[in-house]
C-alpha cells in the first residue's frame, strides 16, 4: 500500500541523492552516502525484502560509508584541484539531458511491467522442502543459486587480491594500514573491549538464525569483521602480515570447501554443487559454517587495505 | 486494554519524536561543536529510550522485547563513544 | 499505485542522478560515490520488481532478492578496489587528477613513503 511513509521515504532518499552529488566537501558528500544507505534499510524493509535489509545496512552502508569516509579523510586536500576541473556548462547540460533521458525511459519501463507479475516464488515454495532450510532466500543462496554463491565469493577474493596487488613493492608482505597508536585507556580502547563479546554473538546468531528466518552468512560475517575492525582500530591488536601463511589459508578455505563439495556432488548427485537427497541440509550447514569465518577476514582484510608498512614482529 | 497499550505508544512515540526533532534543531542552530553534541546525545538519547517505551507493548514476545532494550542500550553505547571522541578531537585541535 | 511501482520510479530517478554525479563530477572520490548511488538505484529496481512477485505467503519473489544480496557483496567489493586504486594513485602522485597529460609520479624516497 503506498501510504505516507512511503512517500516521504522516497522522497528523502531521491533528495539525499541529489545532496551527495551536489554537497561541496566530498567528506560531507560521504557523511550523507551513509545516511542514504541507512534510510535505503527502511525502503527494503517497506518492500518486504528483510534480508536485503540487513545486507543493505551491514555491507551497503556500513562498510561502504567506513571505507569512503576513510578515504575522504586521507583525501582530504584534494578538492581544490579537482574542482578547478569541472566541465563547463554545456557540457552540464547535456549531461544533464543524459541522466534526464535515462530516468525518463526506466520510467516508462516501471510503469509497463507486465501484470500480473510472473514470479518464481512458485517454483522456491515446490522444491524448498529439499533443501531442508525454512528461509527462501537461504534456499535460494545455497542450494538452488549456489554457483552464484560461490562465485561471489570468489569475486571477493579476487578484489581482496587486486587491493593487495597495489602494494608498494618494498612494503610487501606486511601489514595493511598504518600502526595505530591509540591510548589503551580511552574511550575508543574501552569500546572495543565491551562491543566485540556482543558483536560476535550477535554476528553467529544472525549467522545461525539465517537458515530459517531472515539473516544469513554475509550480514553474519559483516558484523564479525566490523568488531575485528574495531579491536584494529582501537590498538588492541593489529592487522597480520599479508605473507602469514595460517592468513591465506584461512582466506581460501571456505571458498576451497565450498568448490570440493561441488565436485562431490559431480559424483554423488550428477551434477556439480548438487546435493544427495537427503544430506542438503548438513552440506549446507557445512558450507555456511566454513565460508563464515573466510568471509569475515576477507571483508576486513578489504576494509583495510593494502599493506603500508614493513611486517616487523 | 488493546486500546490503553495503543495510546501509550503513540504518546510515546510521538515525545520521542519531539525530542529527536528537539535534538536536531540544536545541531543545526547552534554555534560550535560542543553545544551540538550536548544537543544531539541528550535528545536522541532520551528520545530513542522514549520511541523504544513506545514499541514495547507492541512486541509480540519477550525476548523481542528484550532485544529492542539491547538495541536502545548498544546505540547509547556507540553515541557516547562517538560524541566523546568527536569533543576531544576538538579540544585538542583546538588547543594544540 | 502501489509501494512497488513508487519505489521503482525513485530508483529510475535514483540512477539518473548518480548518472550525472558520474558525468559532471571531477573528483574520483565523487566519481565512486555516484557509482555507488547508481549501484544502490539498480538494486532498488530490482527490489521493486521482486516485491511485484510476492505470492504464497513471501513478501517478495526470493529468487530477485537473493541475487540482490549478491550484488550488494559484490559493489562493495568493486568500491574497495576502486578506493585502494585512488588511494594509491593520491600515493604515487600527490593529486587525485585523472587527466591525461598529469605528471605520472613525483620522485619518492622509497624508505620513507
Amino acid at each position: 500500500m503506498i501510504n505516507l511513509l512511503n512517500i516521504g521515504l522516497a522522497a528523502l532518499i531521491v533528495g539525499l541523492a541529489c545532496w551527495t552529488i551536489v554537497a561541496r566537501q566530498p567528506f560531507a558528500a560521504v557523511v550523507g552516502f551513509i545516511a542514504y544507505g541507512l534510510l535505503l534499510t527502511l525502503v527494503w524493509v517497506q518492500l518486504y525484502g528483510i534480508d536485503v535489509a540487513l545486507t543493505e545496512a551491514a555491507i551497503g552502508g556500513g562498510l561502504t560509508g567506513a571505507l569512503l569516509i576513510g578515504a575522504a579523510a586521507r583525501l582530504r586536500g584534494t578538492d581544490a584541484a579537482a574542482a578547478a576541473e569541472r566541465p563547463g556548462a554545456p557540457a552540464r547540460w547535456l549531461a544533464a539531458g543524459v541522466s534526464a533521458a535515462v530516468t525518463g525511459a526506466l520510467a516508462i519501463g516501471v510503469l509497463s511491467l507486465p501484470d500480473p507479475a510472473p514470479t518464481l516464488a512458485h517454483a522456491v515454495a515446490a522444491n524448498i522442502t529439499s533443501t531442508g532450510v525454512g528461509n527462501p532466500i537461504t534456499a535460494v543462496l545455497l542450494s538452488f543459486r549456489a554457483m552464484d554463491t560461490l562465485l561471489e565469493a570468489i569475486v571477493l577474493l579476487f578484489a581482496l587480491i587486486g587491493v593487495w596487488s597495489l602494494t608498494p613493492d618494498h612494503f610487501w608482505g606486511g601489514r595493511p594500514g598504518l600502526p595505530q597508536q591509540a591510548d589503551s585507556n580511552g574511550i575508543l580502547a574501552f569500546a572495543a573491549r565491551l562491543l566485540p563479546p556482543i558483536g560476535i554473538v550477535a554476528g553467529i546468531y544472525i549467522f545461525w538464525v539465517g537458515a530459517d528466518h531472515p539473516g544469513g552468512k554475509f550480514q553474519g560475517a559483516t558484523i564479525l569483521a566490523s568488531m575485528w575492525l574495531l579491536t584494529m582500530m582501537a590498538g588492541l591488536t593489529d592487522a597480520p602480515p599479508i605473507s602469514r601463511t595460517w592468513l591465506r589459508v584461512w582466506l581460501v578455505a571456505g571458498p576451497l570447501v565450498f568448490i570440493s563439495i561441488g565436485f562431490v556432488g559431480v559424483v554423488t548427485a550428477g551434477a556439480f554443487l548438487g546435493y544427495p537427497d537427503g544430506l542438503a541440509k548438513p552440506l549446507i550447514v557445512v558450507i555456511e559454517l566454513a565460508l563464515l569465518p573466510s568471509l569475515a577476514v576477507i571483508l576486513g582484510l578489504l576494509l583495510s587495505g593494502p599493506p603500508q608498512r614493513k611486517a616487523q614482529p | 486494554m488493546n486500546f490503553a497499550l495503543d495510546l501509550w505508544t503513540l504518546i510515546a512515540v510521538a515525545a520521542g519524536a519531539v525530542f529527536f526533532l528537539a535534538g536536531t534543531t540544536g545541531l543545526l542552530r547552534f554555534p560550535d561543536t560542543f553545544t551540538r553534541l550536548h544537543a544531539l546525545t541528550k535528545a536522541d538519547n532520551l528520545g530513542l529510550g522514549l520511541v523504544m517505551l513506545g514499541l514495547l507493548p507492541q512486541v509480540d514476545s519477550v525476548v523481542a522485547g528484550l532485544k529492542l532494550l539491547c538495541i536502545w542500550l548498544l546505540v547509547l553505547l556507540s553515541g557516547a563513544t562517538a560524541s566523546q571522541l568527536i569533543a576531544r578531537h576538538t579540544r585538542q585541535s583546538e588547543s594544540g | 499505485m502501489n509501494a512497488a511501482t513508487l519505489f521503482g520510479l525513485s530508483a529510475a530517478a535514483l540512477i539518473g542522478v548518480g548518472l550525472f554525479g558520474l558525468l559532471v563530477s571531477p573528483h574520483p572520490l565523487r566519481k565512486i560515490l555516484a557509482f555507488n548511488v547508481i549501484g544502490s538505484g539498480v538494486f532498488l529496481l530490482l527490489g521493486a520488481i521482486a516485491r511485484r512477485g510476492a505470492a504464497l505467503g513471501m513478501g517478495g519473489d526470493p529468487v530477485p532478492q537473493a541475487l540482490l544480496i549478491t550484488g550488494i557483496v559484490v559493489a562493495f567489493s568493486a568500491t574497495a578496489l576502486a578506493v585502494a586504486l585512488l588511494l594509491r594513485l593520491f600515493d604515487a602522485t600527490g593529486s587525485v587528477t585523472l587527466a591525461a597529460d598529469a605528471p605520472t609520479a613525483v620522485p619518492t624516497d622509497p624508505d620513507n613513503v
